[in-house]
């Protein structure tokens, strides 16, 4: 089994422990990991309207991973956007987010975790509708020793990020994330922890302009951590 | 100078040039899997739902009888076709609107009945039935559902019926929500609506 | 169609911030959506073929698309044979020129209309009144907003922006049969409503109305409606005038054993709604019959390989009701007919290039939209394409430049670079003297009007 390890734009550039918890979790699991150059999947141009300066990001994931049987990426946005191009079967097949991975390829959903937190799950759009992760999220966290999986109301509602709709309504956009932290605040979870950093990285911001105690956390971060 | 019909068609053929046409997929279900009695026991949920009145019968004339000196029915229309045992009334021969207001109350009866939605369908090429503004436009409505007509599904009414035939398709009285989402029931069109399951 | 509303075309954005700060006008929109999606989702989930009817709905929309010609020459012949009058309008223009001919010849002063949003797209009320002709809304919500000389805010619940003091107070002003006293409670505001259109009806001469369905083998208009003006305005007058989108087209009388399932659950969330009426060319009710045949823009949208599936919609508005937009910035901020997610697709179609520009930029792409189409139209793909379409024609210089250095940025190498600068870079950007300074810059300070960028473990004190 060829896996390569999409680490995402955003988290080779900013969000970087996700990767590293990413490769901790697959290579715990004894997964190798072929090393691959990273590049960007092409999503925010894309749905910004761009489709001919996403070409070229598409084209390149395509070439970098076409040793691997499995592109497995710590990012449901991602790989959804991926598995829409319809004209590249061969990539679409290849593509799996992480928790898909582990529960429906490697067939576990305990991957010895520990996270003695109270956490809630914001579900995302992409986790959703798009690359239709349904519940494989929560199995995972539900595995972990000491997680108090605390359910989020509205979860199916969107937290507002959208990519540039963040900042081309960035009104609207902040109307949407008033709703969403006052949801997550409502659960008193200590940590939001999502399957797509995109959303973490407005909520966070969000939570983070308010003086939340509230932390965001990626969905590997968790099942990476064995130290309370 | 082309007309604008041939213009539209024109510029439609223009505009789909190439698009496929496929056979749509029908995979929805037809029938419902009740028996004939839990449908009947169906109507009856959804109509007494919708705030009319349902009352099974074997003997139409009396039921209707009943049901007009209950609710004080008076002055009466009836279409020309209506079985004359079942009730004495003034036959509409293209009675006015303003005649037709004077009325407490129409009686029909029915093409047919659907279970699930619990909608009754006037079919008003039917003598028995009569025209559109009879059943609108008096206050009370008394309509006459025979259990042989009652199928389950929308599907199964489709079928049965004539897109040439004018319908009109009731469920329950009208109603608005438009003030705060707050449902008023009976705004125009018969506010009272009793229905009659012939059993015979 | 935008001309009726502000005449100009302000953007979304500017738009929605408005109607963010409405307190009122977002409270009764966030309870009208919640409400009638909770509705709606009870009476799907009691179907159990619900996707295979959305499947066939899909599929029988884009196949008389497919043949559209054909369905509407066939339904001309079937409606005419059966003495009633077929009009073909290419635009607004030509289907109010229409209508007030009609009216003028038989020497109409007034009609009542039916609730119809393609009426509204050509702005009939105005042309007919700017020509002495007085058009009387007689759905309760539209009646609302006419004698409050409104637009709509919503669909399927155009008045909900006013809560029942206001109508009480409009009715009070403006009908004569509102009596002294009246209160505020809905029931006696829509019986005030009965007593006041009671009269128009039994006496109009002419109505004007549109139709939920037209079927070509037979001729056949269906309108789908709850009040009964609907029945009123099609059976009482001795003309009735119909305006019909070019796609409300569908090819067989049995297509409606799936449409009148979709439509009901999909729109108000009941399982049928009160009433529905079926009429063609002939039969009891109005002695002239007359249909317009409408394209204003549908056609051109028909010729856009991958906008055309905006076609299929059946006007149910349950994309609105889960949208998040939409919920939050209602009805007047789309400044169109068709408000939310189908009209952030439909609206810059049928208008053509350049015009409603931002719309379809008003959304997350979240999809809800897409989960409950009744004919599966996959809104946020079109969204999409009609961005890039957007952006080909009319994006600015800097932002191309931005997005292209952006894609440069984000191959390989590019990556590598930013990785480094950002982690160098990174105790920087938490700190609160780059908060400061970004809320002065151009696209940062969007983001930064509300949100920091987040700590993470790169820039965060273990």
């Amino acid at each position: 089994m060829k896996v390569g390890l999409f680490a995402t734009c955003i988290n080779s550039i900013y969000f970087t422990r996700t990767v590293t918890a990413t490769r901790t979790v697959l290579e715990k699991l004894g997964v190798e990991i072929i090393e691959t150059e990273q590049v960007c999947c092409g999503q925010m141009h894309i749905n910004s309207g761009y489709p001919d300066l996403a070409k070229p990001l598409v084209d390149r994931v395509e070439k970098n991973f076409k040793d691997c049987d499995f592109i497995v990426a710590p990012s449901a946005s991602c790989i959804g956007s991926l598995r829409e191009h319809e004209d590249r079967p061969e990539l679409v097949a290849k593509c799996f987010d992480l928790s898909e991975f582990l529960v429906d390829i490697l067939k576990v959903t305990d991957v010895g975790a520990t996270f003695n937190h109270r956490v809630t799950l914001h579900t995302t759009c992409h986790s959703l509708r798009v690359a239709k992760l349904g519940d494989k999220p929560q199995q995972l966290l539900r595995a972990v020793r000491g997680l108090e999986l605390i359910e989020l109301p509205e979860s199916d509602s969107c937290c507002g990020f959208g990519g540039t709709f963040s900042v081309k309504n960035s009104d609207v956009s902040g109307a949407m994330l008033a709703d969403k932290m006052r949801n997550i605040s409502s659960t008193k979870a200590e940590y939001v922890v999502s399957a797509d950093n995109s959303c973490l990285m407005h909520i966070g911001g969000g939570l983070q302009r308010e003086k939340s105690s509230i932390e965001v956390l990626h969905l590997a971060e968790i099942l990476a951590n064995t130290n309370g | 100078m082309t007309s604008s019909r041939d213009d539209i068609l024109k510029r439609i053929d223009q505009a789909k040039l190439g698009m496929k046409a496929t056979s749509p997929s029908r995979s929805y279900e037809t029938t419902s899997p009740l028996s004939h009695e839990e449908l009947l026991d169906l109507l009856e949920d959804r109509i007494v739902d919708y705030k009319a009145t349902f009352t099974r019968s074997n003997n139409v004339p009396a039921t209707i009888a009943q049901l007009l000196s209950q609710y004080s029915l008076t002055t009466i229309v009836v279409p020309e076709g209506l079985p004359s045992d079942w009730v004495t009334g003034t036959i509409d021969h293209k009675l006015s609107s303003a005649e037709l207001d004077g009325f407490d109350v129409v009686i029909t009866s029915s093409e047919v009945a659907i279970a699930v939605t619990g909608t009754i369908i006037l079919n008003h090429s039917r003598t028995d039935q009569g025209r559109r503004a009879i059943s609108l436009v008096p206050d009370t409505h008394i309509c006459v559902v025979s259990a042989k007509n009652v199928v389950g599904t929308v599907v199964e009414a489709v079928r049965r019926l004539n897109p040439l035939d004018h319908q009109t398709w009731i469920s329950g009285p009208s109603a608005t929500s438009d003030i705060e989402l707050e449902r008023v029931e009976g705004v125009h069109g018969p506010r009272n609506l009793h229905v009659v399951l012939d059993l015979s | 169609m935008a001309k009726g509303y502000s005449g100009v075309s302000l953007p979304f954005p500017t738009l929605a911030k408005t109607a963010l700060e409405d307190t009122q006008l977002r409270t009764n929109l966030a309870r009208a959506t919640t409400t009638i999606r909770n509705k709606r989702a009870k009476v799907v989930a009691e179907v159990g073929d619900w996707e295979a009817l959305r499947q066939a709905g899909h599929d029988i929309k884009m196949e008389s698309l497919s043949n559209l010609s054909t369905h509407l020459t066939q339904f001309e012949k079937e409606f005419t044979s059966a003495g009633g009058h077929v009009h073909w309008a290419r635009n607004s223009q030509e289907a109010c020129e229409i209508v007030a001919r009609i009216a003028k010849e038989n020497q109409v002063t007034s009609v009542v209309k039916v609730k119809s949003l393609t009426t509204d797209e050509i702005n009939l009320n105005e042309y007919l009144g700017a020509r002495g002709i007085e058009a009387k809304e007689t759905d309760l919500a539209e009646l609302i907003v006419q004698l409050a000389d409104e637009h709509p805010s919503h669909i399927l619940v155009p008045a909900i922006h006013k809560n029942r003091d206001q109508i009480r107070d409009l009715f009070v002003e403006k009908i004569a049969e509102a009596r002294e006293g009246l209160s505020n409670n809905p029931r006696d505001l829509a019986m005030t409503a009965r007593v006041h259109l009671r009269n128009r009806f039994l006496s109009a001469r002419m109505a004007v109305s549109g139709a939920n369905f037209a079927i070509a083998e037979s001729g056949t208009l269906c309108v789908v409606e709850s009040e009964g003006n609907g029945r009123m305005c099609l059976t009482l007058p001795e003309i009735l005038v119909s305006v019909v989108g070019i796609e409300k087209i569908l090819p067989k009388w049995t297509d409606l054993e799936v449409f009148l399932q979709l439509l009901p659950r999909s729109s108000t969330g009941e399982r049928m709604n009160p009433y529905t009426s079926f009429w063609t060319g002939a039969g009891d009710g109005p002695s002239q019959r007359h249909v317009i045949l409408l394209d204003n823009g549908r056609i051109q949208t028909l010729a856009d390989e991958n906008g055309r599936e905006a076609l299929a919609c059946i006007r149910c508005s349950a994309c609105m009701n889960v949208c998040p937009v939409y919920e939050r910035t209602g009805g007047h901020s789309y400044n169109s007919v068709y408000p939310g997610p189908i009209g952030a697709i439909i609206t810059p179609q049928l208008l053509g290039p350049g015009l409603a520009k931002t719309l379809p930029f008003a959304s997350t792409l979240c999809g809800a939209c897409y989960d409950v189409c009744p004919v599966k139209i996959n809104i946020p793909k079109i969204l999409v394409h009609l961005r890039a379409n957007e952006n080909r024609a009319n994006a600015s210089i800097s932002e191309k430049l931005a997005m292209r250095a952006a894609a440069y940025a984000l191959r390989p190498d590019g990556l590598k670079i930013l990785a480094r600068l950002i982690r160098a870079t990174s105790p920087l950007l938490t700190s609160s003297a780059f908060t400061k300074l970004s809320k002065s810059l151009p696209v940062a300070k969007k983001w930064m009007a509300f949100r920091d960028i987040p700590r993470t473990r790169l820039n965060k004190k273990p």
